[in-house]
């Protein structure tokens, strides 16, 4: 497990990271929590020439909400700064009930959520949530900022639209249309494990009636499925059997999942759409108890 | 006045591991901590192909390389008659692949540099052209008539069998099924695993020309058996050859064999006249170093109508992958599988065995068991399971009627082996009573009207520890027997040296618990060092639950020739003859007259300033202990499951354990050993294996694929314990450090299948991932997990 010889760099501004990256010109990594890119260079599977350790820029280490509801979650904010705050649950409650599903307690003491999304790895659960969410991310390159949606962000397998002068600064997450509800499940053999499959809700509800809904989905195809039909399935309604159960099938239609070691891809579908119900019903519960 | 044994850290004392000290502050000493000044650094080039020609391999660029100071390929170790090396099993194994590669991940080619990460940009560096063949990942495509010749390098092999064997009474057999009321019959797949200790292979050779000597830091559990197989290979003389095998992050069978790349890394040493250290990777370890397992099953059982199990049929296929490396006692082809219904009072039984070679990597070493016991065990509790749910029998009454009874002993099993001790209806209903087993299958019932799935699985076994005897257990004609050394220094302190090598065991710790036992020296004053084969005293190493039962026994009969000399000083000391001389712990006095006496540093000093006339001064001496027999441990575990209809994934709620492994001599390892046991025989019911697709690439090669259970998912034990001492051991001990991962995997699987009962489905093989389990609800059949596994 030794890496090909890489420079390292270790800029104290966005400004000059982008110059570094700039002077890369394509082998150039952009280092954050590296939960994900050092493994894949001790493997031998990325070896870029110059890593860029971006952990000494100031700002970019925190999340919150902004006086209109807009959540943002700076680059370097770790999964375990979002398993561990208090007040996130009432804000995104589908975040929070993902944030201790990642990876493991050492991955998620170091990775960052942004740079799992920017990973762009299929298995990824935060990429799931922010399709859900109808998320952006904001990248910032030598002409300026950009903000670009999740569902388009992710380009396929382990890319992104990302220029290779560009770094992605911080996620942004919209103010929600009511109240926010839902939550994550995801079908892992271990602790750590990448997901069999996982499914991400988000719900802006009045009352008992759904105004928006996002459904994302994890490890279930060639990169995450944005199951926008199943989604779509839900608004207007009171989460009604009828609605759910549709929502489920169309969320397993969505998935386009394979057969390996990690099961069949009909058992794969067959948990995405137990999931949509589970979550949908967890949901309802959480509303009774309320009421 | 005797001292207190616990309070001298003897027999039973919960003594906290002396190792530990050292462990928890860092401050192990492993292969990868020793450096060597002008070492260099060598990392393996490994087949990307199950199954390839080679056609040719071009290394001029990996020289190019500044710092590379050598690439040797197979073409080199040809030269030097090295190419190929013995295996364990009177078989042979390429160092660095010739004419093909036979599994992926194989040995290519190696690289020595100045640093490890020279050494692999040089191993990136070699062009391999490689004709891909056909590969073979199962004993069907093995067998087929059509399938590719694996093992074309070996004369006379014309297809893929490695052995047809046999055990065990045929014609009886087959008396007993025609008089059987039922056959009961199930087949089955035990998967292929990996032992995985955490530290992965490595070795630093030193050979040093000025005097000849070859030094080499090795990760081995059997550092003498390492050093005669070396001097054999290598054609060095034995007293040339020093192998020293420091602490070891955990062994589990897994380093018992002699790897290619201790070969590779000896020969360079030779070659460059300097230090070779190589330390394996992970996914090395994984993919080419020994597995265990990988063993399919047809059994039959013929039962009586009244319960009565009157004899057993197995067959079984085994997958060793390209080269028969097992680790085992040479004349047992399949290892120790005809141990299985030990625990069994059944007349007669019958085993036929076939092996073959696959496109996989060898191994076959004895992962946390005594030699393919594992899987005996396994079968056994699956069939006995199979055989109670066919008669309509409750499981537990199933086996009250056939388990072994306590006057019975020494009992010869079904296959012939010869029990020892035991009370295995006690175990049985401690494990019932502490389940509360009535009050959950009432609940079990409860729970089906409401649809919930809830099982009970149980699983009962005796297992043979502790080989030899030296008439019946070999390995390649060296007889299995091991030896003890002990010094008392004349103050009384002591280091003892044995040739068994502990990797977590706690040798340092409950070996000097013994000696404190016999001699009554604190535990505390005795220094344990093994692993060194210019010190350490001839030992067949540590696997297989035998340290304790053979080396253990040594240590206890070389601490009785101490007790021995020390009577006569004593008497000495005491001015009266030697029958007038008694003992108690720690302390010889004068029959009659308790208060005149003498202690055993007493005797120890005198040992070095005051002997009698004639007598030789010291007080030192060895053993060589050779059992007469194995040791028979007992155990029963039993789960609770909850299955989810959903989704497949099922929860432990409870698992209880019952051991009785004889006189514990440090009950908190050995409950540290049953709890780690209980852990590894979870994952492999629940998780964990090494699979292969049908191109013959490994599904499981690094640590996201071949998943270790953590504390996370790990359910908890309750432990509970009974004590039959061994009645030919010294102290009274058996093994005890694989029962666990033996007898626990059909604890859980069965509780799986309890809770499926109904539904049709007798068998899903190991791990129960969600997956098969949902997929055996859905269809109401058995599930079959072998390799290649379904991919698209």
């Amino acid at each position: 497990m030794y890496p090909s010889r890489f420079n390292y760099e270790a800029p104290t501004s966005v400004e000059a990271a982008i110059a570094l990256l700039t002077e890369g010109d394509g082998e150039a990594k952009v280092l954050a929590g590296g939960q994900s890119l050092i493994p894949m260079m001790k493997l031998r599977f990325a070896s870029p020439a110059t890593l860029i350790d971006i952990n000494n820029i100031p700002g970019l280490d925190s999340h919150g909400a902004d006086a209109d509801g807009t959540y943002r979650i700076g680059a370097l904010v770790r999964h375990a700064d979002l398993e561990k705050s208090t007040t996130l649950p009432d804000h995104l409650p589908l975040i929070a009930s993902a944030a201790h599903l990642v990876a493991d307690p050492i991955v998620r003491t170091r990775g960052t959520f942004v740079g799992s999304v920017c990973h762009a790895d299929p298995q990824g659960d935060w990429a799931s949530c922010m399709v859900a969410l109808g998320g952006s991310i904001v990248a910032q390159g030598p002409n300026g900022k950009r903000s670009v949606e999740v569902k388009d962000f992710v380009a396929g397998p382990f890319q992104t639209v990302l220029a290779h002068n560009e770094i992605a600064i911080e996620a942004v997450i919209p103010a929600a249309k009511g109240t926010r509800a839902g939550g994550y499940l995801k079908l892992e053999r271990r602790v750590g494990d990448f997901a069999t499959a996982g499914v991400g809700l988000a719900l802006d509800m009045s009352g008992s009636t759904v105004n928006n809904a996002g459904i994302g989905l994890t490890g279930v195809g060639a990169q995450t499925i944005n199951a926008e039909a199943a989604a779509a399935a839900l608004i207007g309604s009171s989460l009604e059997a009828d609605a759910v159960e549709n929502a489920a099938r169309l969320a397993a239609e969505a998935s386009n999942p394979r057969s390996d070691h990690r099961g069949s891809a009909d058992f794969k579908r067959h948990i995405i759409a137990t999931f949509v119900k589970r979550l949908a019903s967890n949901v309802q519960r959480a509303e009774a108890q309320v009421a | 006045m005797a001292l207190d044994e616990i309070k001298i850290g003897g027999l039973g004392a919960s003594r906290r591991r002396v190792e530990d000290n050292r462990f928890i502050r860092g401050k192990g000493n492993y292969v990868d901590d020793v450096v060597l000044p002008g070492m260099l650094h060598m990392e393996i080039l490994r087949s990307p192909l199950a199954h390839a020609k080679i056609k040719s391999i071009d290394t001029s660029a990996a020289y190019a390389i500044p710092g590379v100071r050598m690439v040797m390929t197979g073409e080199m170790m040809a030269a030097r008659n090295l190419a190929w090396m013995p295996t364990l099993s009177y078989d042979t194994q390429a160092v660095l692949a010739t004419d093909k590669v036979r599994f992926q991940g194989q040995e290519v080619a190696c690289v020595i540099a100045d640093d490890p990460y020279i050494a692999k940009d040089g191993c990136e560096a070699i062009v391999v052209d490689y004709e891909p063949l056909p590969p073979i990942v199962n004993p069907t495509q093995a067998m087929a008539a059509d399938a590719p010749l694996i093992r074309d390098d070996k004369i006379g092999q014309d297809n893929n069998v490695i052995f047809d064997w046999a055990v065990g009474d045929r014609e009886g057999t087959d008396r007993a099924f025609a008089e059987a009321d039922l056959v009961s019959e199930i087949s089955m797949h035990y998967p292929r695993s990996h032992p995985s200790p955490i530290e992965s292979c490595g070795s630093l050779a030193d050979y040093d020309r000025s005097t000849s000597k070859l030094t080499v830091y090795m990760t081995t559990q059997a550092p003498h058996i390492v050093r005669a197989a070396v001097s054999l290979v290598a054609e060095i003389p034995e007293h040339m050859i020093r192998i020293i095998s420091p602490d070891l992050g955990g062994g589990f069978g897994n380093k018992v064999p002699v790897y290619p790349g201790y070969v590779m890394s000896i020969l360079a040493s030779i070659l460059l006249e300097a230090p070779v250290k190589w330390i394996e990777d992970k996914s090395g370890n994984l993919i080419s170093t020994g597995f265990g397992r990988d063993v399919y099953l047809k059994g039959q059982l013929a039962v009586r109508n009244d319960g009565k199990i009157l004899a057993v049929r197995m067959h079984t296929d085994s997958d060793h992958g390209a080269f028969f490396a097992d680790a085992q006692p040479s004349k047992f082809k399949i290892g120790l599988m005809h141990s299985a219904f030990a625990c069994y009072d059944i007349p007669s039984a019958h085993l036929t065995a076939r092996g073959v070679y696959t496109n996989k990597s060898p191994g076959g070493v004895a992962y946390r068991c005594s030699f393919r016991v594992t899987e005996a065990m396994f079968f056994q509790e699956r069939m006995v399971q199979a055989a109670a749910d066919d008669l309509g029998m409750d499981q537990a009454e199933f086996r009250r009627v056939n388990l072994v009874k306590d006057d019975d002993f020494p009992k010869r099993t079904p296959f012939g082996f010869l029990t020892d001790s035991g009370q295995y209806e006690k175990c049985l209903q401690i494990g019932l009573d502490a389940i509360g087993y009535d009050d959950f299958k009432k609940e079990k019932e409860e729970a089906k009207a409401r649809g919930r799935l809830l099982g009970i699985g149980i699983s009962t076994m005796t297992e043979p520890l502790g080989a030899g005897n030296s008439r019946e257990y070999d390995i390649l004609g060296i007889k299995m027997f091991d030896s003890a050394e002990l010094r008392v220094h004349m103050t009384g302190k002591a280091i003892l040296r044995t040739g068994a090598k502990t990797q977590g065991q706690g040798h340092e710790t409950t070996w000097a618990q013994i000696v404190a036992h016999e001699l009554g020296i604190p535990a505390e004053d005795i220094v344990v060092e093994e692993g060194d084969t210019d010190t350490a005293p001839f030992g067949m190493g540590t696997y297989a639950s035998r340290s304790t039962p053979v080396a253990g026994a040594a240590v206890s009969m070389v601490s009785r020739k101490i007790r021995a000399k020390a009577r006569k000083i004593a008497a000495h000391l005491l001015e009266v003859s030697d029958e007038d001389i008694e003992w108690e712990l720690g302390r010889f006095y004068v029959r009659g007259a308790h208060d005149r006496g003498v202690t055993i540093q007493d005797c120890a000093m005198a040992a070095y300033s005051n002997v009698p006339d004639g007598m030789e001064p010291g007080l030192e001496n060895n053993a060589y202990y050779d059992p007469p027999n194995l040791t028979w441990p007992f155990a029963c575990y039993i789960a609770t499951v909850e299955v989810d209809p959903e989704t497949g994934v099922w929860d432990v709620l409870r698992l209880v354990a019952v051991d009785d492994c004889g006189v514990r001599i440090n009950p908190m390892i050995v409950e540290g050993q049953i709890m780690g046991g209980l852990t590894e025989a979870y994952a492999m019911a629940n998780m964990q294996f090494i699979t292969f697709d049908e191109d013959g690439n490994c599904v499981g090669s690094n640590y996201m694929d071949y998943l270790l259970p953590t504390a996370w998912e790990t359910p908890g034990f309750e432990l509970h314990e009974v004590v039959t001492p061994c009645p030919h051991h010294p102290i009274g001990a058996k093994g005890i450090g694989e029962c666990a991962t033996v007898g626990g995997p059909a604890a859980f699987v069965n509780a799986v299948i309890d809770a499926l009962k109904g539904t049709g489905v007798r068998n899903i093989d190991m791990p129960l991932l969600p997956d098969r389990v949902y997929e055996a609800l859905q269809t109401g059949k058995d599930i079959s997990g072998h390799p290649p596994v379904k991919t698209d």
